[in-house]
């Protein structure tokens, strides 16, 4: 089962949602749980979960190479590129990395194969065990590079059908391509929202997306303070469970800001994330049948 | 012409807060200077909620391409599933091409490699771009629809419209509200700025994001100024900051403690600094913006 | 020698586009006779590297210097590969202004050795 935590809005506590809830299920079952840390632009799983990083693969785009030996300067390769990654200037083609999409076309096309591909970095993809048992995996982009959705790609590569596991995705706050990337194919979406005219506006950017890709979803209020009126309304006329709720206590604040899960600054929140997690299979089993 | 931009790397640090806050003092200060605003984050665009905006000219905003497969041509070879590079074309059982457009890159690779020409590449109108008046100054912002690609594309077209527009009133100050991380539409929000302020807060993600940030922004040759926003979280945290800072030669120009005016200022829909001036982030913002001021018109000088 | 403007109708008296990319008209000048012609610039609606598209329309033109008001990253590299000398807008409001400075030598030059990451 494969759940992805999201929002819309950042800041509103995704990474918090989303680490308390893999560890509080790490330590009430025996099921297998595997974390992505999809955020590749700004991972910060790993402050809470703490894994012992073991393995690093590089993360690369094909960026295609001229043979100038046997480029003919016909052009077509920039004829085809939609990106104006590759263009003749000159006696000399020039490739621009950032905007190539390492799609192949130009290689393709090139009617000397004149293109080969050369693997340029974007980012890395690293992985490692959690005290608790948790399967750790998070990507991060290179500083400087434009492009998160390669790595993020590569990172949901990694999800086998395995069964019984339990999978948990951090994603990146917004609700563009990077996101749509990171929870098409989870089971469940967990949106995790603050009751305030920011946390709405941007959480209602979210739910289209989980209407858009048909993934079921519920919400989770992070620092309620008793003024959620609003976002309980549109929940509500949204058909969207509220599965949790977080009151604003600034203990909370403090512990977060020093890296402890939730469940570590308050214990019983364990039980709330077994349940949260119950309401998510429930309402699973509904949908299936 | 100087251009400010406002980022965080890390999400919800009080950017949108702080940004309208400034174009407040900009407004009401002794001298007051007239500033072209533009919110840059299009897929959460939250400036115009703490803004009295008046929509005045939208345009609609075209994406990237997503391929189509014409099945009466289609000869259902499978040449194209084995082209694409991103997934996005599957077959159904009875070979049937079909295109996921979440997945299509736009590359058109496909299309050209069809030996019949059944593909071909849709544009779709996938956000729109608006200009609006506000009680606190022209503003340039966008809306990009939910899963959708070119949000730098989107941030880049907007800030040009706000360069072209301060070229012609008159306006000598271009305000940026920044987006979240460090990719495309961060890299073009900062496009052209003489001057980037990270607003950090003093938290582990918060000062980890930071470091990427920083150094995302310093490999475009852009000049780096911090703001410390809810710095009495976590104290250890603002010396790790302070520390970070003084190796980067980045200049720390104020710490804003954290106040629950600023979301009461937001319930309200205004900047904190209009709707309660002398609570202590508003003075702690005034003393920024006032430092920023200063550090622009040092530009200036060179 | 061939010398290209970015401005925002298609005309010399027209006012500078500070773009280089996504300018509204590519203006091309020989400033051996002053004969001059506008071109719409197609690059406006590239998804990406309309700095790249233009860069090539520029080549393709055989256009020996650009002058504009800001260079991308993907522009300046692409314009330097092709050798083309680029000079700054400065305070220029016009094109035939701009032009003017030009022919006396008052435009900043970009120093494309500052731009290397």
């Amino acid at each position: 089962m494969i759940i992805a935590v999201a929002s819309g809005k950042g800041g509103t506590g995704k990474t918090t949602i989303a680490t308390s809830l893999a560890l509080s299920l790490a330590l009430n079952g025996s099921l297998p749980i595997l974390f992505l840390d999809c955020d590749v632009e700004a991972p910060n799983a790993h402050i809470f979960l703490k894994p012992e990083l073991a393995k690093k693969n590089s993360v690369d785009i094909l960026i295609p190479s001229v043979l100038e030996s046997k480029c003919t300067l016909c052009a077509r390769c920039s004829e085809v590129c939609q990106f104006n990654a590759i263009a003749v200037l000159g006696k000399k083609v020039v490739v621009f990395p950032q905007l190539c999409h390492g799609c192949g076309s130009c290689m393709l096309v090139c009617p000397e194969h004149a293109i080969e591909e050369l693997a340029n970095n974007i980012g890395v993809i690293e992985c490692g065990l959690t005290a608790e048992g948790i399967l750790f995996v998070r990507g991060m982009l290179n500083e400087g590079e434009p492009m998160p959705v390669p790595i993020i790609r590569r990172l949901k590569k990694l999800i086998s059908p395995q069964k019984n596991q339990i999978i948990i995705i951090d994603t990146s706050p917004g609700a563009s391509c990077p996101v749509v990337a990171t929870v098409q194919d989870a089971d469940f979406l967990i949106l995790v929202t603050e009751p305030t005219p920011f946390g709405l506006h941007d959480l209602r950017a979210a739910v289209e997306i989980s209407r858009a890709m048909q993934i079921p979803a519920g919400v989770v209020i992070n620092r309620e303070n008793g003024d959620s009126l609003e976002l309980e309304g549109y929940c509500h006329h949204e058909n969207l469970p509220v599965l949790m709720r977080v009151p604003y206590a600034r203990k909370i604040a403090e512990g977060i800001a020093r890296g402890q899960p939730l469940i570590n600054i308050i214990s019983d929140y364990q039980n709330q994330f077994i349940s949260l997690f119950n309401q998510i299979v429930a309402a699973l089993q509904l949908k299936n049948e | 012409m100087k251009q400010l931009v406002i980022l965080s790397g890390k999400g919800g640090t009080g950017k949108t807060s702080i940004c309208a806050a400034f174009a407040h003092l900009a407004l009401v200060g002794r001298k007051p200077l007239k500033i072209v605003l533009v919110d840059a984050d299009v897929d959460a665009a939250n400036l115009e909620l703490v803004l009295e905006i008046e929509k005045q000219e939208s345009e609609k905003f075209a994406g990237g391409a997503v391929a189509q497969c014409n099945d009466d041509l289609c000869t259902r070879c499978g040449t194209c599933v084995l082209v694409c590079r991103y997934e996005a074309i599957l077959t159904t059982d009875d070979g049937q091409i079909t295109i996921n457009p979440f997945a299509c890159e736009g590359c058109a690779a496909c299309v050209y490699q069809c030996p019949t020409s059944a593909l071909s590449m849709h544009q779709d109108i996938v956000g729109t771009s608006f200009f609006s008046t506000s009680n606190l100054g022209p503003l340039f912002h966008a809306e990009l629809r939910p899963g959708q690609e070119n949000s730098g594309k989107l941030v880049t077209l907007i800030k040009q419209k706000a360069r072209l527009y301060a070229m012609d009133h008159d306006y000598s100050f271009i305000l940026v509200d920044g987006p979240p991380g460090i990719g495309c539409p961060v890299i073009s929000a900062a496009a052209l700025s003489d001057l980037a302020l990270v607003v950090t807060e003093p938290t582990m993600a918060g000062i980890h994001d930071f470091q990427r940030v920083v150094k995302t922004i310093t490999h475009f040759h852009i000049p780096i100024i911090a703001v410390i926003n809810k710095f009495d979280l976590f104290p250890q945290g603002v010396g790790k900051i302070l520390k970070l800072c003084q190796e980067l030669s980045i200049k720390v120009v104020g710490k804003i403690p954290f106040d629950s005016t600023i979301t009461e200022a937001m319930r309200v829909g205004k900047p904190v600094t209009s709707y309660q001036p002398t609570s202590p982030s508003s003075s702690a913002i005034k003393e920024v913006w006032q430092k920023i001021m200063k550090q622009i018109g040092a530009i200036e000088d060179g | 020698m061939k010398v290209a403007l970015t401005v925002t109708e298609p005309s010399l008296d027209a006012k500078i586009d500070p773009r280089f990319g996504r300018s509204a008209f590519l203006l091309l000048i020989d400033t051996d006779n002053d004969q001059w012609e506008a071109f719409t610039n197609e690059s406006i609606n590239s998804p990406s590297g309309a700095g790249v598209k233009t860069a090539q329309f520029v080549v393709d033109h055989k256009v020996k210097a650009v002058i504009s008001g800001d260079f991308g990253p993907n522009a300046l590299r692409a314009l330097q590969s092709a050798c083309i000398l680029l000079y700054l807008y400065g305070k220029c409001v016009t094109g035939r202004e701009a032009i003017e400075k030009f022919k006396a030598g008052q435009l900043q030059q970009v120093n494309l050795l500052d731009e290397s990451d």
